[in-house]
């Protein structure tokens, strides 16, 4: 089988993250595998070992996004792609993105794609979806179990808390939902073993695509951290005094009535 | 000169902190009070590879360096000094010198259980009035037909009650001036007339396993003497100086653990109206802290990097070990100072901290044994 993984490097949001000038520093950020896409690698892994075949992690980023890829390779996957848009981009959004992997997909043919449900950084849960669509195979997103019988495949998707049960066919794109499974450790051997393992790096000169094509449909105005929660505020006195209080604040001060 | 860590070892890095935060951290405080050695936590550690690190992989090991094998150390460390202990004393001295002086039979049978981590080993060398005056040494082995038949006792064995072989220490003879030679020898722990308890109740490191060994009239063949029998104990203080970089790793990593809970406790706890962290008091010690941890852990990479590198390493191991260790203490007791009262309780950790730091100026070698290394190496 042919699988493929689509893993983002993101910030790592258990870290200190600062924003200056609408943007957010990269330097001293720390930076890890989007944690959905970790869902993704241990599937695609758990698939290639029951059903046999390869695994290739393909990601759209920079240099640094090597340190990714190599880490997805300890955990097992086969093969690495880095389409490396540093010197090319400035910008792009999900519609960019999508864009490089559908002319990256040309001459491939997956039979399983799978993605992150949605990237912690911005969260759009859109290039796996969009991706499907430029490709014209089916896609099933936030799944939380996957079963491959021959062409059949039978999947679990997270709707908001409860589950619907869906039946489709390879090639599939999925994103995966928590609850997949547990994303292995790479061990120590995975580790040794990734540097030697096949990592192409691409622009997108090589998928025969340019600037203008890519040019995002959508802008980013301000990207800005969420206020500060601030103490709450305990009401007392008489019941009677406290509603009354209440209903002023609600109006006067925080302008929701 | 490049202090970046190579792509590998960052991975290794990441790998254990993940490992360290997500499995063993949980778990910390109860390794502690109920001082029980964690089976669990190291068969998942040897399922990882990470007991066969600095082990080429024909003896199952996972073909990392020296530095790597630091890194893993100081990240367990830096959650459980109990887990890194035995972590630390598992590889460097159980398993260390079956590779550094085995015999490629040895090698085969005794070091690739240890490294694939299916097994754990453990070094016979305290006596109770022998340590680092090995001179002292009391347990026999004496030549009978094609065995050594042993006999003596043991002290303070780090893993002992869970090892599957321990390397011990004997007396084998007299060399020409009439001194004696002391050789070491692999002793099943299966063997009969083997007696390991683990009656010890400690300050710290209290879930590392740490046991007495009896020896009577224990067989063993010929064969498992490990290394020059000519050579004697010589040969094994490059173990020894090899455990204290892990040593002085796991110092580094407890170090590291205080300034952590220290830095955090002192910007989220508010006296006066302000964090405690934005009185300079409190700044002078965490910046004394931190400082001395990043000297540290130079001291620890650049051990691991000599020896990595083949070259000449015992005086900046014993360096790395003296410092790093003596900086865990300083640190842990700062982090106590810091968190106040609260400090003083267990459930805030850094008095573990403290208690597990103690045990490292001691153990592999006093710090004052490590000046002693010290002065030798400088001449006097």
């Amino acid at each position: 089988m042919n699988i493929f993984v689509l893993l983002k490097k993101t910030f790592d949001t258990e870290e200190k993250i600062s924003v200056s000038n609408g943007q957010i520093e990269d330097d001293g950020a720390e930076f890890i595998i989007n944690p959905y896409d970790e869902y993704a690698v241990e599937e695609a892994i758990v698939q290639r070992d029951a059903h046999g075949g390869e695994v290739t992690v393909v990601t759209i980023g920079d240099e640094d996004s090597e340190k990714q890829l190599r880490t997805a390779l300890a955990m097992g996957a086969d093969k690495a792609v880095l389409i490396n848009t540093e010197d090319d981009l400035d910008e792009g959004d999900q519609f960019t993105t999508a864009k490089i992997l559908e002319a990256f997909f040309e001459d491939k043919e997956p039979d399983l794609i799978l993605a992150g449900n949605v990237a912690i950084d911005e969260a759009s849960g859109q290039v796996g979806p969009r991706l499907a669509e430029l490709l014209g195979i089916p896609y099933v997103t936030t799944i939380t179990s996957l079963k491959i019988d021959g062409e059949k495949v039978n999947i679990e998707k997270d709707v908001e808390g409860d589950v619907e049960v869906i039946e489709t066919s390879l090639p599939v794109l999925v994103t995966c939902q928590q609850g997949l499974n547990d994303p292995r450790y790479p061990s120590l051997p995975g580790i040794m073993k990734a540097k030697k393992k096949p990592l192409e790096e691409l622009e997108i000169d090589d998928l025969d695509l340019d600037e203008d094509e890519l040019e995002p449909k959508t802008k980013t105005t301000d990207i800005f951290l969420p206020p500060e929660k601030e103490a709450g505020r305990v009401l007392e006195g008489e019941i009677e005094e406290q509603v009354q209080e209440l209903v002023s604040l609600l109006k006067n001060e925080a302008k929701v009535l | 000169m490049n202090f970046e860590l190579t792509k590998e070892q960052a991975m290794i890095k990441k790998m254990v902190r993940d490992f360290a935060e997500e499995v063993i951290r949980p778990r910390a405080i109860e390794i502690d009070t109920k001082a029980e050695f964690p089976k669990d936590i190291f068969d998942q550690l040897g399922e990882l590879g990470l007991m066969g690190i600095p082990f080429p992989g024909e003896y199952g090991g996972s073909g990392g360096d020296t530095l790597s094998y630091a890194l893993a150390v100081e990240e367990i460390g830096r959650v459980c000094g109990s887990t890194g202990l035995s972590y630390a004393a598992a590889v460097s001295l159980g398993a260390s010198p079956i590779y550094y002086f085995g015999t490629e039979e040895q090698k085969k049978e005794f070091l690739t259980p240890l490294a694939e981590g299916k097994a754990l080993g453990a070094f016979g060398l305290t006596e109770p009035n022998a340590g680092s005056d090995a001179g002292g040494t009391k347990t026999t082995a004496v030549e009978d037909g094609d065995d050594y038949v042993i006999n003596g006792e043991k002290c303070f064995i780090t893993n002992a009650s869970f090892a599957k072989t321990v390397i011990v220490t004997a007396v084998t003879g007299k060399n020409e001036k009439g001194k004696n030679i002391i050789s070491a020898i692999i002793v099943p722990t299966d063997c009969e007339g083997i007696k390991i308890t683990s009656n010890y109740d400690k300050m710290g490191v209290r879930g590392s396993d740490t046991a007495e060994i009896v020896l009577t009239n224990v067989r063993v063949p010929k064969k498992n003497l490990l290394g020059d029998p000519e050579k004697g104990f010589k040969q094994f203080l490059h173990t020894l100086d090899g455990g204290r970089i892990s040593i002085a790793a796991l110092g580094l990593g407890i170090a590291q653990g205080s300034l952590d809970k220290a830095l955090t406790y002192a910007k989220e706890r508010k006296q006066f109206g302000k964090p405690v962290s934005s009185f300079q008091a409190i700044q002078f010690k965490l910046a004394d802290m931190s400082m001395e941890v990043e000297l540290a852990r130079n001291m620890v990479h650049k051990a691991a990097w000599l020896k990595d590198n083949h070259k000449p390493f015992s005086k900046e191991a014993a360096y790395a070990k003296l410092y790093a260790t003596e900086t865990a203490f300083r640190s842990a007791n700062q982090a106590i100072q810091i968190h106040g009262g609260y400090g003083y309780m267990r459930e805030y950790e850094v008095e573990r901290y403290l208690r597990d730091a103690k045990l490292l100026e001691i153990g592999e070698g006093t710090s004052e044994v490590q000046r002693l290394v010290i002065a030798r190496q400088l001449g006097c």
